[in-house]
């Protein structure tokens, strides 16, 4: 059967709306989110407003603080709001919110109120909006305990894990890559949800292994089709779900290889990979072949300049020149 | 026009048109070479609210300090911030104003005393009030104005802000350019008052609510508030009515907007109701100004050919800038 291919954004709306029919607990709010203000900048949730009305799904004054505290506040009073927060570098400012409250009030109270909300944030170089609009800041939620941080990698995967968000009990950080927006790839099943926690072997290999997440995927699979004329196959374990992240799956893939690279897009000093290739040369120490390899951007903020930018994003020749050196 | 008994000298009046037209013939250029496809950048076009820099700043010293925001090109230009490496830097080049790293959302140029330029709503007042601390302490007559749009009084830091300079009597004017949308939303549906102005005396401030379009009266208030500053008799908050004639983000399909309102607004386009007035009042003559025209459009022109020629930025600048002293960022 020909599959049909969807832009993520598509995925994501449709993903919404899939929710929001299910479950009349799930509010959707954030900035020009409602039809009148177009169904988002980018038309993420398009048609939201208009079948599900206006209570449930609201555009909200410019106030990052107060949209993530009414999140949290109806979230704890039994509903399940996905925020949205335009862009990731916004949250920064509702980050009280989030790392003072969302992420700590179950564990404060011993348990007694839950947060069960999605806050959706979009981000990634590529489109010359500088150092203000385009962080990876994943590494911030998942050094805060109580937050799930998720990504994917695909319109499919992403729209999955989105959906397992929107219906898991814990405050989810939920990251889209804005560049990703307007890729297509396989339609989701219709219902289908990704359980969070779980990894995925997004392609097999036997030499060396890529731990990555988000659009760094797509990144590690060109780098791995590069070495193949070489001979050399490369597995890719695409996280998912980056904090709490899938010990099994990564630490598994990496006995089979002894070789590693961990791969974002986000700064490489004291970023996830940090985290993930500490745990491999902790647990796996006797079957390594080489040291861990870490591929990130360097600590700069992001530059406007084309010349400087294009510098600044890991590529896949910067992912094969890492899996060159765990080869060496 | 709003013929106050302060109408400023001839002098004055046509500098403000200078600045006029030099805010809105570099925006039709702009909107030029990104259509042309020479340049691509995200732009947010700020045609049609040229008259409130001009008009502020014409009451500023090249010593004063500006705080604006990703739609504030007019103000960079009214405070003096030179046109080629302002040009260089929209083109992301080692000669722009911040070495290609900052781009048209973060312009600064502390020269013409260019401080901020923020992509983040709201973060202009918070480091104006700084900026404006760091004279008070001294005793200098400087004064900071920060720009911001009307969405951005909803957020914390515009309140925030405003507390802090008014129990400081810090020299700043907050100026809010209201041109009725945030993004995508009405200014009705996200802000409870009708007049940001009214938010003024919350933080016991005078709040001045004033026809940003009208060059006379905008000149007026800013006027007042930046001598009040000046004296040290603490921060004024004005909002400017204007309206931004090419949506939120240039390209976007304002499909959100009202048709009529928009339609209505561009035909009462300030910049040459200005003009004409100055005609009409006898301070200028068409082809003085016709003159004046021709020739900002020629340094902009050149600004832009100097840019689109001009050197990209070494890979290594990369790594520069993150500290004083260079590290190694790789
Ligand atoms: C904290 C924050 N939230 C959201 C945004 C995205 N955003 C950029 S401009 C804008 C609208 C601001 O409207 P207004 O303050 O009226 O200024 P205008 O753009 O109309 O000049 C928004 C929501 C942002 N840059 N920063
Ligand atoms: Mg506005």
């Amino acid at each position: 059967m020909a599959q049909n291919k969807v832009t993520t954004l598509q995925a994501i709306n449709t993903a919404l709306h899939e929710a929001m029919a299910q479950d009349d607990s799930i509010l959707v709010f954030g900035e020009d989110v409602a039809d009148p203000e177009e169904g988002g900048v980018n038309g993420a949730t398009r048609g939201l407003s208009t079948e599900f009305g206006e209570s449930r799904v609201r555009s909200t004054p410019i106030s990052e603080q107060a949209i993530i505290g009414a999140a949290i506040g109806s979230a704890m009073a039994g509903m399940r709001p996905v925020a949205e927060i335009m862009l990731m570098n916004f949250s920064t400012v509702a980050m009280d919110m989030i790392v003072n409250h969302a992420a700590k009030l179950r564990y404060m109270s011993g348990g007694q109120t839950a947060v069960p909300l999605t806050i959706r944030v979009t981000t990634g170089a590529g489109f010359g909006t500088a150092g203000q609009h385009s962080d990876y800041l994943e590494a911030w939620f998942a050094h805060t305990a109580g937050l799930k941080v998720v990504t994917g990698s695909t319109p499919a995967e992403t729209a999955g894990l989105l959906k397992a968000c929107i219906f898991d009990d814990d405050p989810c950080i939920f990251i889209e890559n804005l560049p990703a927006y307007w890729q297509k790839g396989e339609a989701p099943e219709p219902g289908q949800t990704i359980p969070l926690g779980k990894a995925r072997i997004a392609r097999e290999g036997s030499d060396v292994t890529v731990v990555t997440y988000g659009p760094q995927v797509a990144v590690a699979e060109a780098a791995a089709e590069q070495l193949a004329e070489e001979k050399i196959t490369v597995e890719v374990v695409d996280l998912r779900t980056i904090q709490p992240w899938d010990r099994d799956t990564v630490l598994n893939a990496v006995a089979k290889t002894g070789r590693a690279v961990v791969s974002h897009e986000a700064v490489r000093a004291f970023g996830v990979g940090a985290e993930i290739s500490s745990v491999i040369h902790e647990e796996l120490f006797d079957q390594l072949r080489a040291p861990v390899q870490r591929v990130g951007a360097p600590s700069t903020a992001v530059p406007y300049s084309k010349a400087l930018e294009s510098a600044f994003v890991p590529d896949a020749d910067k992912v094969v020149a890492a899996i060159r050196k765990t080869l060496k | 026009m709003n013929q106050a008994s302060s109408t400023p000298d001839k002098a004055v009046l046509i500098d403000m048109y200078r600045k006029m037209t030099l805010a809105k013939q570099n925006d039709e250029q702009a909107r030029k070479v990104i259509m042309s496809g020479k340049l691509p950048m995200i732009y947010y076009s700020p045609r049609g609210q040229e008259v409130i820099p001009a008009a502020v700043s014409v009451n500023l010293g090249a010593e004063d300090y500006i705080c604006t925001i990703y739609r504030g090109i007019h103000d960079m230009l009214a405070k003096g911030v030179p046109l080629d490496s302002l040009w260089a830097e929209l083109a992301g080049r080692a000669t722009g104003t911040c070495k290609g790293k900052g781009g048209p959302m973060h312009i600064t140029h502390p020269e013409s005393g260019c401080m901020v330029t923020t992509g983040i709503v709201g973060s202009s007042m918070p480091i104006a009030n700084g900026l404006a601390l760091a004279s008070q302490v001294r005793g200098e007559k400087r004064v900071t104005v920060a720009y911001f749009g009307d969405a951005a009084s909803n957020i914390g830091a515009f309140h925030e802000s405003l507390n802090m300079a008014s129990v400081w009597k810090l020299p700043v004017v907050f100026v809010c350019q209201n041109n009725r949308y945030g993004e995508h939303t009405r200014f009705e549906k996200a802000t409870a008052v009708e007049r940001i102005a009214d938010r003024g005396a919350a933080y016991n401030m005078p709040g001045i609510h004033v026809d940003g379009n009208d060059p006379l009266a905008m000149y007026a208030a800013a006027k007042e508030a930046v001598e009040r500053a000046r004296a040290g008799e603490g921060p004024t908050l004005i909002e400017a009515m204007t309206f931004r004639f090419y949506g939120h983000v240039f390209g976007d399909a304002d499909g959100y907007m009202d048709k009529a309102e928009k339609e209505a607004a561009m035909a009462a386009d300030p910049v040459p109701r200005y003009r004409q007035w100055l005609i009409d009042e006898g301070y200028a003559s068409d082809d003085e100004l016709t003159t004046m025209e021709d020739e900002t459009g020629k340094r902009i022109r050149a600004a832009i050919d100097g840019a689109l020629e001009a050197p990209w930025p070494d890979e290594s600048e990369l790594y520069t800038d993150v500290y004083v002293n260079d590290f190694s960022a790789a």
